[in-house]
């Protein structure tokens, strides 16, 4: 195999020949189970389990093919690869996920093999994206960047990566497991709907520790995780984690799907007595053999390598001079990009969310451009958001402007980030096979309504999630405003929640009241978005002024005319 | 046209549909025997017959590798239109509404 591995300098973990073989032994082993299920060797049933360790779905239309983007960071050459991928082998585009992942959803099964093998040429692979296994390690996209991080979580999710992917007694779990790492006070990550969500800070000392949030969850039942211990030294990083994890393999309810995640476990036994059976566990399992060795941290913090920044000064002249010339620009900056922890940089998020576009979804040319501006202003390295945007973490300040010009040619530059247009949605019934109503079509109709960006960041701080059914994908539970597909005698309904919350602060919506048409949920938005601005108080957020005067006048206004 | 519309329940009909194993194209089982990618040259049932095709056609499926995930819907025949009552069966049969340019619906 020809390696094309990423440079060092980049700020992406380098792979090293274990890592390698084993990935390349991966592709191999697909390409003769894809062999002997089209040779009828292996029945549908057989195969299935199979393909979908390696991340290929079967939906509406054809294969769709989930690649692992571990924790979000890629390089700008893996960012070239998916792009070729997409243009040979899919249809010219493909769609980023609120699991940092990407999707293509036209991939044919007798071309996988061979997507694989390229994938692996640049360090990448399908694996760990399906199954009940532990899934790709979510994280802040602005990990190693924001200036409020106190602990770079990259290098704990590469751990989790490196200790689970060939673990024995994670192989077959009840069920599939998501664990989010944070490492600042923001929550960027939503760690407590995670099956695992950590929190890395530091104490007094300036020594690394975790804090543990188990049991949080979306989809059919939400539930928000419960703290089962504020501090974890580093050294028992991994033997804490393994000891909830054998928790979880002991008595997960393996005998009902709809029970089977932890967060069930967790809400029947009782957070109390949940953390006292980890406790017992990581007691016992406590010692040489777990204990993560500063030296082994350091290793991998080594391979991250990172980016050779230039010693600068923040808000130099010529950004602001530019700033003040053009206020697209200056809003775009206000809006889109966030203070770097390094003097003079900042990170820039590419917003996938054009008004009226698919969240997302990106083609093949605008991946090779952002490549080219990763390589040109972010030391070839970028990051996929939860959100479902792009983001160069480390730009020059002094060279946002460049950057930002080529993202406006290229409808690159909306200034939405955190805002009413920045919406994240679920593929729903335009490709998911378990779909009851269609997702991105809402979202583009939302996002055409409120495509003024000045009206946009009047409003402020509102995010709204739609998902196609009650699975979640798209954290509607979580949303400022969330939104569910249902069905209703064969007809696309949807739900409308107000007041959830993903930050630490973490709240699940309330349902507002019956569900109403696709156009009928447009138009409530924009009800609810009146009655917030004209009850907001100086400083408030739409959540904010909601918990202050509750859902009454927004359920008034909502279903005045039913 | 909603499912529930029971007064015109004479005239649902079923086809019985799958993915291609190799690349995954919907496809329609074809009168006679064999499989189309188009809904409008696919066999139509009574509800009756549909049952006893569809174990036909999955044993057929299973036994040359040719089609997985077998099984019926329903569909009528509006002003010579063959249109599928459930939207998941109307997406599949045309593509994504949000990319009229792909899909089958691109290539009719
Ligand atoms: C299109 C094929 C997809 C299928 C078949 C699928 C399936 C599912 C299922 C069955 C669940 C519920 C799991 C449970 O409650 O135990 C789920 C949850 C979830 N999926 Fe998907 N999903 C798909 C696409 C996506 C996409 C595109 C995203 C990202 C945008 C995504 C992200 C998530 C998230 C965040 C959750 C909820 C968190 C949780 O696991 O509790 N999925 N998915
Ligand atoms: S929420 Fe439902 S419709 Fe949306 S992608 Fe997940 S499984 Fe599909």
């Amino acid at each position: 195999m020809n390696h094309i591995a990423p440079g060092r300098n980049a700020g992406v973990y380098s792979y090293d020949d274990i890592d390698r073989r084993f990935v390349a032994e991966r592709v191999e082993q697909f390409r003769a189970q894809v062999e002997r299920r089209l040779s009828g060797e292996l029945t549908e049933d057989e195969f299935k389990p199979l393909r979908l360790m390696n991340g290929l779905y079967l939906q509406l239309h054809a294969y769709m093919l989930r690649i692992a983007v571990p924790y979000g960071v890629l390089t700008a050459q893996q960012l070239r690869k998916l792009a070729e991928i997409g243009r040979k082998y899919d249809k010219g585009y493909g769609h980023f996920t609120t699991r940092q992942n990407l999707q293509f959803n036209w991939i044919k099964l007798e071309d996988t093999p061979a997507i694989l093998h390229e994938l692996a040429e640049v360090d990448m692979h399908a694996l760990q994206t399906s199954g009940n296994c532990v899934r790709n390690v979510t994280t802040d996209q602005f990990v190693g960047a924001a200036r409020d991080e106190v602990v770079d979580g990259r290098v704990y999710a590469e751990i989790l990566r490196q200790w689970t992917t060939l673990h024995p007694e994670f192989t077959f779990l009840p069920r599939k497991f998501k664990i989010a790492i944070m490492g600042s006070d923001a929550d960027r990550a939503a760690i407590r709907v995670h099956d695992v969500g950590v929190f890395a800070k530091r104490n007094e000392r300036g020594e690394v520790g975790f804090t543990f949030y188990v049991g949080g969850g979306l989809g059919r039942s939400p539930f928000i995780g419960k703290l089962v211990r504020d501090w974890v030294p580093e050294e028992d990083f991994v033997a804490y984690l393994e000891a909830i994890l054998r928790v979880y393999n002991q008595y997960g309810r393996r005998d009902n799907i709809y029970k089977a995640r932890i967060k069930i476990l967790v809400h029947e036994l009782g957070q109390e007595k949940f953390t006292q059976e980890v406790e017992e566990e990581f007691a016992r399992l406590r010692g040489p053999k777990y204990r993560l060795a500063p030296e082994v941290v350091d290793e991998i913090r080594r391979r991250f390598g990172g980016p050779a920044y230039e010693t600068l000064t923040d808000e130099p002249e010529s950004f602001q001079a530019a700033k003040a010339a053009n206020p697209d620009f200056a809003r775009w900056v206000a809006v889109n990009v966030l203070a770097h922890k390094v003097p003079g940089y900042a990170a820039a998020t590419i917003s996938l969310k054009p008004a009226g576009g698919i969240p997302g979804d990106a083609t093949s040319e605008q991946m090779e451009l952002i490549a080219d501006l990763a390589d040109a202003h972010s030391f070839g390295e970028l990051r996929v958001s939860h959100a479902q945007n792009l983001v160069l973490a480390h730009v020059r300040q002094d060279e946002l402007f460049t950057l930002w010009t080529a993202l406006e040619a290229n409808g690159l530059g909306t200034p939405n980030a955190g805002l009413i247009g920045d919406i994240i949605a679920c593929p729903g019934l335009d490709y998911c096979a378990l779909a009851n109503a269609r997702s991105i079509p809402l979202a583009q109709a939302i996002s055409a309504r409120f495509a003024d960006p000045a009206r946009q960041q009047t409003i402020g701080e509102l995010g709204i999630k739609i998902s196609g059914c009650i699975n979640a994908c798209g954290h509607h539970h979580v949303g400022a405003i969330g939104i569910l597909g249902v069905d209703k005698k064969g007809e696309e309904f949807y739900q409308i929640t107000v007041g959830g919350d993903p930050t630490l602060t973490t709240a699940i919506g309330d349902i507002l009241g019956p569900a109403v048409t696709a156009d009928e949920t447009v138009d409530a938005i924009e009800a609810i978005v009146e009655v917030y601005l004209s009850n907001r108080h100086d400083g408030e957020r739409f959540i904010d002024t909601l918990k202050r005067v509750g859902h009454g006048p927004f359920k008034e206004r909502v279903y005045a005319a039913h | 046209m909603a499912l529930s519309d029971k007064s015109r329940n004479e005239a649902v009909l079923k086809a019985i549909t799958a993915n291609r194993l190799r690349d995954g194209e919907v496809i329609f089982l074809a009168p006679g025997s064999g499989w189309v990618e188009r809904l409008d040259d696919a066999a139509l049932f009574e509800d009756s017959a549909a049952e006893t095709a569809l174990a036909a056609a999955k044993a057929q499926a299973e036994g040359e590798q040719f089609a997985v995930d077998v099984y019926t819907f329903d569909l009528r025949v509006v002003d010579g239109q063959r249109v599928p009552v459930k939207t998941r069966e109307r997406i599949r049969a045309l593509g994504p509404t949000v990319r009229i340019d792909l899909g089958k619906q691109a290539a009719a």
